[in-house]
């Protein structure tokens, strides 16, 4: 096996490597940016979906690469999103019962 | 077949396996992280109902220091970046660095902390007590108990350079601290959350 292919199955097994990492960070940093950006700049109606996707594509981020869970086993997804979604799930409906979706 | 069994060591580490091939260790701190996020859920929607509900004392818009708040995130979200580089270290058997960046995490992590005391403290100097309002006593309870997280955050990061510079480990080193990783990456997304739905989107 030549030194490439061992290093790219290296990587692959126990995630990115240290400057992949780096890369995940740099690109978490600008998104926090971009995030912040948007209490000074007024984003209108493209405000409150901006923020909330931000937020989830950086929640998926940290989750997918430094938790590893993209190169892990798929039953420590299956436990992690499962007590995320069960979450979701019961705490949007509860605060549907206390209207708060209602303007 | 064979694949099957290259899948199951893939995710096994090398402590104790469950009948799954997988490290008994892994699968419960991912059961334990899912269940955290019924518990953080509770609290994030307990103060998004609250936060309007302000009878006496100052409103959210007005005491909330955006730029503080601001570094506060990123030099938490760059804690992660650190302690997946001790986590890295550590699967290369590499003590000398898993040592070196718990101890950049730990510090991050407590500089943390810092700000969330100094940010306490000034609410407090500015009238938020924790029973001034429902908006208070929601967002007390909400980022008091993240704070707390971080500081056991702390304090496993500490205990694992403790334990692996007396060589106290008798299992798999990288396995133990990935398991740390796992939770402060987790302590990590929650602040993501929190940020967003705290701080940045006002009430």
């Amino acid at each position: 096996m030549s030194a490439a292919t061992e290093e790219k199955h290296d990587t692959h097994e126990h995630g990115l490597s240290d400057a992949g990492y780096i890369k995940i960070a740099l690109i978490l940093a600008a998104i926090t940016a971009l995030e912040v950006s948007t209490y000074y700049v007024d984003f209108g109606p493209l405000f409150m979906p901006s923020l909330m996707i931000m937020m989830v594509v950086k929640f998926v981020m940290v989750v997918s690469y430094f938790m590893h869970l993209k190169f892990d086993n798929r039953l420590f997804s299956f436990l992690f999103y499962t007590g995320l979604g069960l979450a979701l799930f019961c705490y949007i409906v509860a605060l549907a019962t206390f209207k708060f979706f209602i303007a | 077949m064979a694949d099957v069994a290259v899948h199951a060591d893939h995710g096994s580490g090398h402590g104790h396996h469950s009948s799954t091939g997988l490290s008994n260790n892994k699968l419960a701190m991912w059961l334990f992280l899912g269940s955290e996020c019924l518990l953080f859920g509770g609290l994030i929607s307990t103060y998004m109902l609250y936060r309007g509900r302000v009878s006496d004392g100052p409103h959210p818009s007005a005491i909330y220091d955006i730029p503080f708040t601001s570094v506060s995130s990123f030099v938490l979200l760059m804690s992660s970046l650190t302690m997946v580089l001790a986590v890295s270290s550590a699967q290369r058997n590499d003590d000398s660095k898993t040592n070196l960046w718990l101890t950049v995490t730990a510090l991050l992590g407590s500089t943390f902390i810092g700000g969330q005391v100094y940010e306490f403290t000034a609410f407090y100097r500015e009238g938020l007590g924790f029973s001034t309002s429902l908006f208070g006593s929601s967002f007390y309870t909400l980022t008091g108990f993240h704070g707390v997280h971080v500081s056991v955050g702390v304090i496993l990061l500490l205990s694992t350079m403790g334990i692996i510079r007396k060589n106290r480990i008798t299992g798999n080193k990288a396995e133990v601290v990935e398991m740390v990783g796992l939770y402060w990456h987790f302590v990590d997304i929650v602040w993501i959350v929190i940020f967003t739905l705290v701080y940045l989107i006002p009430a």
